[in-house]
């Protein structure tokens, strides 16, 4: 067959209807898809009636438990369900709006496959047995000519999980997701060089009991990962001090004593004056940094340097304001916490950052302590019993030699590079498999995802959404919203470890599918199905259960489980200590970091500023939207439509621009955004610009969130590369206003 | 500096930004509701002071348009209402604290007082006015004899009229524009005023319209008295209605109100018709037509700047 | 009769919207309205900044002008928990109402009659909480009795500094907003 195509464009209509729907819904009678009312009568649960149906929300990967209710057989409203711990009965925004990814009139509708139809390419609708037929030939030659190893699997979100056990079956391993390198990575790889061990989703941060809380850039009230914002709330509530190190005023600097607006990019050296300041002024626990840690005083040593009149001109942040937050900090000790952030992926430097935060956590005692870090019970489920996977020849670090050596996981920008043949490297990836993530607004340097699609033989997305990946897909699978769907157990683990059920709520819309089915469909075609032994997700679901002793129906009735057997979650209630890194105790020193020629202590690298007139691009979250999933969602959109780049009253002014007003901003590298309005304020530094991540749709079916606001990521053409694990640090760019025409 | 961001939710249809809730058949039934109370009012005085003959037009002619101006306002009123089949429930209830109430009701006692009266009016403007049925000409004999009380009814009702549709949005607190006790007198004077221009036009006689002149001349003396004085009253007045006033004093709305309704609308009719009485320009329908203009486009511009100022922002 | 109102910590809420989606969902309220919203207050200079994040929606006013000025009688307080609901029934869409709210809480549903918050009255006769009230992920929304001195919400007003929306406008709201 070789290359379909010398050029793959993006496929901006829906796709040609050739009488290929009605074969659809032959083949879906004939399928293993049992129908959803047969379920229900097997669970004894009705639902066309209004008993509700438990669900785990996917609108984010926090994975709220909750309900599903409907009026008369139309969806109603979603509600959180009171025993899951991660949600305490009450949903984030997102997923109580969650009913919009059902209701979206936009949603994939079936199967598409990509052909040249009158000289233009467009997509054809098929139905599911042809795309799997195409997906399986086409799989079947990459690994011919180039090995299973070649095609590589993009994964975010809870259906997941069964495209990577066919990816594994077929003989590969390369699977990866943006919430690594471009999101918590840095972060994961500093607690795990610091304390043996990573903070993990959800973090194990004890807000609750928090005394003091000092968010560097996380933005919770924003960024609403749900109990997270509940727990931070009840530390407000109950008094507690916040200091908020960012740029901007964000919803958490509101709530916080301290406000330090700091020039973006100079975290490192406040990190570092606070650490100088709690050794200097010996606020740091003793007892604790005696008996737990490694270096103390090699870290002494390097800090002395770093004294508040050091860091002031760097940061722009007071002596005096410095001295008195690393006071307050210790004050509270050890119920302080310096939050270790999530999406961490800002300058390349992000993994020594935050082990800048790791550290000052180690001095104040709070790693294992109330109001600091638990110790996370896990949930454990026996994972159903599979065949053994065939072993790779090739595994993901064969992709990048030699560099990012402390990286654990798969970079997703690491397998776009990949995929694009240099000289060097023998084989590039051939086939991409994309479940559930929006490469195109999720990978920065756009060009460079846009130029490796162009080197693949093989491109299939699964979605719920015409997302922009879907135009450049050679297949495109339908995949049915979470709330028509079974997916595998969440298992999450906590205070409190637990595992919940997310059962189908209505049937698939259209001609869409649950996750389950195609990949096992899938599988099936491809000659693998004795890696499937189960016929319906029923089944499988009903074996794992019954290994903890549960059983389908009742997790039907309750949703979600709490495990009995934990563990303390403090030294201080008997938790042993234990750090798993080459000293066994908490490395202020990382004999890691040093073996590797990194730095054992973390350094300040000063980053490059915006030149005259530019401004750097930063971004976050908005509470209502997750990403660039929700920005078509009926029900959110109706809240906020569009995003606005916040622009200092000063820096507006010497621009000419009016708050409301539309503009064009343009980067360094001369990349334009699509007309986004201004925001004229007090809340924000002279020298950045800020907006929410997720919008500016380019596809066109999306008719809700397209062309409405900027999408960050067309700006974000260059990173900063984290060397030691290969994190693409993105608040490196600089911007410009434009008139918008 | 105060930021001030509605971050989600708020951009409802005719609400937001502002109230955009009434349109153009609000001022018009407000100004026809004035101008009727106008018409009826005088006609009522001069038919009691016995000058049914010298004020023919005013008193005889113009009553004869009332119902129909009265069904285009109240068919404007009804366009208004999002609620069509509703109109009824105007009609079930009397709710004192209720200007809209009050408004309905006075029409629905009005209306068929006026229609009583122009029908007693038709009959010597029309010498050939037969009643088909003999029934009704009794009646209308019933109506003629207590004319007199009629008449006196006309003239309260007239008031309450003319009153009511200035105090149907001066009673709206939230809107600091409307909120002021003159917005009764001024759009009472006002109708009284259109009214005043609408026989002229109508009249035949130029005694009749000289006298009507004079009386306007009056009622736009009184107008601009009284928009002198609703403004010192806002300007006196807390911030929100200082902030309110603004915007016709330098705001939006200062252009149109102060070239359209003051100077269009009073001050160039009240000085032609001042050249008029000293015989300095020819006489014209001129400024009557001024005056009706001025008086729709106060009716459409206060409505509208009601609307647009609030206590929010 | 009792007088329900509602008393937000501001100190906790973070304006994520919350309330006003689970409003829509609970009550269907239809695209392109909402029966509650947030504002962000912000005050100062850069950088002595004060923001105040505000969960607003209808005050269910003691004194309320739009049940004042509506012909019909369909605005009007409930008997039982002092709260100003619309009776769609009696409603006319005349839209005085809307005119007369200094908070610009009502709008005029598609289906032509006036709509609001109406507390979520079909959930707490059931001795439910309301929808935003329930789904605050920060538990900043307290709701109950003002005349009951034992309810939380007096509890908090006593113990706390508050503020209502635009007291000055004489509508007497019931909904309190925690320091
Ligand atoms: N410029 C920029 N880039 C970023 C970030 C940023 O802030 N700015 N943030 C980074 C971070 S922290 C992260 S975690 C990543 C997130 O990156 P992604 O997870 O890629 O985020 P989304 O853009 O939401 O893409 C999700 C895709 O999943 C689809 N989807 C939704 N529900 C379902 C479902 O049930 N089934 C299937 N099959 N598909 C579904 C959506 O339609 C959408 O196409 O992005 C990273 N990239
Ligand atoms: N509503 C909502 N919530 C979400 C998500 C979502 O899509 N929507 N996504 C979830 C995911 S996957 C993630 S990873 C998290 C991300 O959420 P966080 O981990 O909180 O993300 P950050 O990148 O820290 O957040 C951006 C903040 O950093 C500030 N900032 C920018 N540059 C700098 C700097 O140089 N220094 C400092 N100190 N601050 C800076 C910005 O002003 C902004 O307030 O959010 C999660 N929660
Ligand atoms: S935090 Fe919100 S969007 Fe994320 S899973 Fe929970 S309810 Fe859903
Ligand atoms: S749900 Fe609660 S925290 Fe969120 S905006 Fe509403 S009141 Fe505030
Ligand atoms: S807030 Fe507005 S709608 Fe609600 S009771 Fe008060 S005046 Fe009426
Ligand atoms: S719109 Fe309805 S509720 Fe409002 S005042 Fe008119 S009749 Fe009353
Ligand atoms: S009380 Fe009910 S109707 Fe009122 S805003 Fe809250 S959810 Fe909406
Ligand atoms: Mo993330």
């Amino acid at each position: 067959m070789g290359k379909a195509f010398t050029r793959r464009d993006f496929i901006k209509i829906s796709g040609l209807g050739l009488g290929a729907l009605s074969l659809g819904a032959g083949f879906y009678n004939k399928s293993s898809v049992p129908q959803i009312k047969q379920i229900a009568q097997q669970a004894g649960a009705s639902i066309s009636g209004n008993t509700p149906t438990p669900t785990v929300c996917e609108i984010c990967f926090w994975q709220c438990a909750g309900w599903v209710h409907t009026k008369n057989g139309e969806p109603w409203k979603i509600t959180g369900n009171e025993t899951d711990p991660n949600c305490n009965g009450r949903l984030c925004p997102r997923g109580t709006g969650g009913t919009g990814a059902y209701l979206d009139e936009d949603r994939l509708r079936t199967p598409l496959i990509r052909k040249v139809v009158d000289g233009k390419q467009t997509f054809v609708e098929a139905d599911w047995d042809e795309a799997f037929t195409f997906i399986a030939d086409k799989m079947h030659k990459i690994a011919k000519e180039h090995g299973p190893e070649c095609i590589a699997l993009f994964s975010h979100g809870s259906g997941g999980g069964f495209f990577k056990h066919v990816l594994r079956a077929f003989g590969s391993n390369n699977i990866t997701a943006p919430s690594y390198a471009q999101c918590r990575g840095p972060r994961e790889e500093a607690y795990l060089l610091t304390f043996g061990e990573g903070v993990g989703s959800p973090e194990r941060t004890d807000l609750r009991d928090a005394k003091c809380i000092v968010l560097i850039g996380s933005h919770l009230g924003e960024n609403m990962h749900n109990t997270q914002v509940q727990e931070f709330a009840d530390a407000v509530g109950q008094g507690a001090t916040v200091i908020t190190v960012d740029p901007r005023y964000s919803t958490a600097a509101s709530k916080s004593k301290y406000w330090l607006p700091i020039r973006p990019g100079t975290d490192i050296a406040l990190l570092l004056s606070w650490i100088h300041v709690i050794i200097e002024e010996k606020l740091y626990d003793e007892e604790y940094v005696e008996k737990y840690t490694h270096g103390f005083e090699e870290l002494k040593n390097e800090v002395k340097q770093y004294t508040p009149e050091w860091a002031y001109p760097i940061t722009t942040i007071k002596p005096h304001v410095i001295r008195e937050t690393a006071r307050e900090m210790a004050r509270h000790r050890p119920s302080t916490i310096i939050h270790p952030g999530r999406h961490v992926t800002w300058y390349g430097d992000d993994t020594q950052r935050s082990r800048a935060g790791a550290i000052l956590n180690a001095l104040l005692g709070s790693w294992g302590r109330r109001g600091g870090f638990y110790y996370a019970n896990k949930a454990s489920v026996p994972k159903y019993h599979y065949e053994k996977y065939p072993k790779p020849k090739k595994t993901w670090r064969d992709a990048f030699p030699d560099v990012y050596p402390l990286a654990n996981l798969a970079l997703a920008n690491g397998i776009c590079d990949a995929t694009i043949p240099t000289a060097k490297r023998d084989c590039s990836f051939k086939g991409w498999l994309v479940y559930g993530t929006n490469l195109i607004h999720t990978l920065p340097e756009q060009k460079k995802t846009l130029e490796a699609i162009q080197n693949l033989d093989l491109l299939v997305a699964v979605d719920l959404m015409p997302s922009e990946i879907t135009g450049y897909a050679d297949v495109v699978l339908p995949e049915c919203s979470y709330l028509e769907r079974y997916d595998d157990l969440r298992e999450l683990p906590g205070r409190v470890p637990t595992i919940a059920l997310r059962a189908p709520a209505f049937e698939p819309k259209y001609n869409s599918k649950p996750g389950w089915w195609i990949a096992r469909e899938l599988a099936v075609k491809l000659g693998l199905e004795k890696y499937f032994p189960w016929k319906t997700i029923e089944e499988y679901l009903e074996t794992r259960l019954n290994g903890v002793g549960l059983t389908l129906e009742e997790m039907r009735k309750k949703g979600v489980h709490e495990f009995e057997d934990r563990h303390p979650l403090y030294f201080e209630e008997g938790m042993e200590p234990q750090f798993d890194t080459p000293s066994g105790k908490i490395e202020l020193w990382s004999n890691l970091l040093a073996n590797y020629g990194f730095d054992p202590i973390p350094r300040y690298t000063a980053h490059e500023q915006p030149p005259e007139g530019y401004y750097r691009l930063i971004y976050g979250r908005a509470p209502t939207h997750t990403f660039a999933r929700t920005t078509n969602n009926p029900i959110l959109t109706e809240l906020k439509s569009e995003n606005e780049v916040w622009v200092n009253k000063n820096v507006a002014r010497l621009h000419g621009l009016n708050n409301g007003q539309y503009v064009v901003l343009t980067n360094q590298d001369g990349e334009r955004s699509t007309k986004i309005k201004v925001k004229v304020t007090e809340r924000i530094r002279h020298d950045c610009v800020y907006m929410v991540h997720g919008f500016g749709h380019t596809d066109k079916r999306l008719r809700k969130g397209y062309l409405r606001g900027a999408d960050d990521t067309k700006l974000i053409s260059r990173v900063k590369v984290d060397p030691i694990m290969g994190g693409t640090g993105m608040r490196v760019n600089f911007v410009t206003f434009e008139p918008a025409v | 500096m105060q930021e001030l961001t509605i971050t989600s939710g708020r951009h409802m249809h005719h609400i937001d930004p502002h109230l955009t809730i009434w349109g153009w058949e609000i001022p018009v039934y407000l100004f026809l509701g004035g101008l009727v109370a106008g018409i009826l009012f005088f006609s009522a005085v001069y038919f009691l002071r016995g000058k049914s003959d010298e004020m023919r037009t005013t008193v005889r002619v113009a009553p004869l348009f009332v119902p129909f101006l009265l069904a285009t306002g109240l068919f404007a009123l009804f366009l208004d209402l999002e609620y069509k089949i509703h109109l009824f429930r105007f009609y079930t209830v009397i709710r004192l604290q209720s200007p809209m109430s009050w408004g309905s009701w006075t029409l629905g006692i009005i209306f068929p007082l006026s229609t009583l009266w122009a029908l007693m009016h038709a009959e010597s403007v029309f010498p050939n006015w037969r009643y088909p049925y003999k029934w009704m000409e009794q009646a209308m004999n019933f109506v003629k004899k207590y004319a007199k009380i009629l008449a006196w009814l006309l003239i309260y009702y007239a008031a309450i009229l003319g009153i009511y549709t200035g105090i149907l949005l001066s009673a709206f607190n939230a809107r600091p524009i409307w909120n002021t006790a003159i917005l009764g007198p001024l759009f009472l004077v006002s109708g009284f005023s259109t009214a005043l221009a609408f026989n002229m036009i109508l009249s035949k006689t130029k005694e009749e319209r000289h006298k009507l002149g004079k009386i306007d001349l009056m009622a736009i003396g009184t107008e601009l008295f009284l928009i002198i004085h609703m403004f010192m009253g806002f300007l006196a007045s807390t911030e929100i209605h200082v902030e309110a006033a603004q915007l016709f004093l330098g705001g939006p709305y200062t252009a149109p109100f102060w070239i359209f309704v003051v100077g269009v609308g009073l001050l160039i009719p009240a000085l032609i018709e001042v050249l008029d009485g000293m015989h300095k320009v020819k006489s014209t329908l001129v400024p009557a037509f001024l005056v009706l203009f001025g008086g729709l486009m106060l009716r459409f511009i206060i409505v509208d700047a009601g609307q647009f100022s609030s206590w929010i922002f | 009769m009792a007088r329900y109102g509602m008393v937000i910590d501001t100190k906790r809420c973070v304006g994520c919207a919350d309330c006003v989606v689970a409003c829509k969902t609970e009550n269907n309220v239809p695209d392109g309205y909402c029966r509650d919203w947030i504002v962000e207050d912000v005050r100062g200079n850069y950088p002595e900044l004060h923001m105040e994040i505000r969960s607003e929606r209808c005050n269910h006013c003691e004194n309320a002008p739009c049940v004042r000025c509506c012909p019909t009688g369909a605005s009007y307080t409930d008997e039982d928990y002092g709260v100003v609901l619309v009776d769609h029934d009696l409603c006319t869409g005349c839209k005085a109402c809307i005119a007369s709210c200094p908070y610009d809480a009502r709008y005029v549903h598609p289906e032509g009659y006036v709509d609001k918050c109406t507390f979520c009255m079909h959930r707490v006769r059931e001795g439910l909480q309301p929808a935003c009230v329930e789904v605050c992920p920060t538990k900043c929304m307290h709701f109950g009795d003002l005349d009951d001195p034992h309810s939380e919400v007096s509890k908090l007003i006593r113990s706390r500094p508050n503020h209502a929306l635009i007291p000055e406008a004489g509508t007497k709201p019931k909904i309190y907003y925690l320091l």
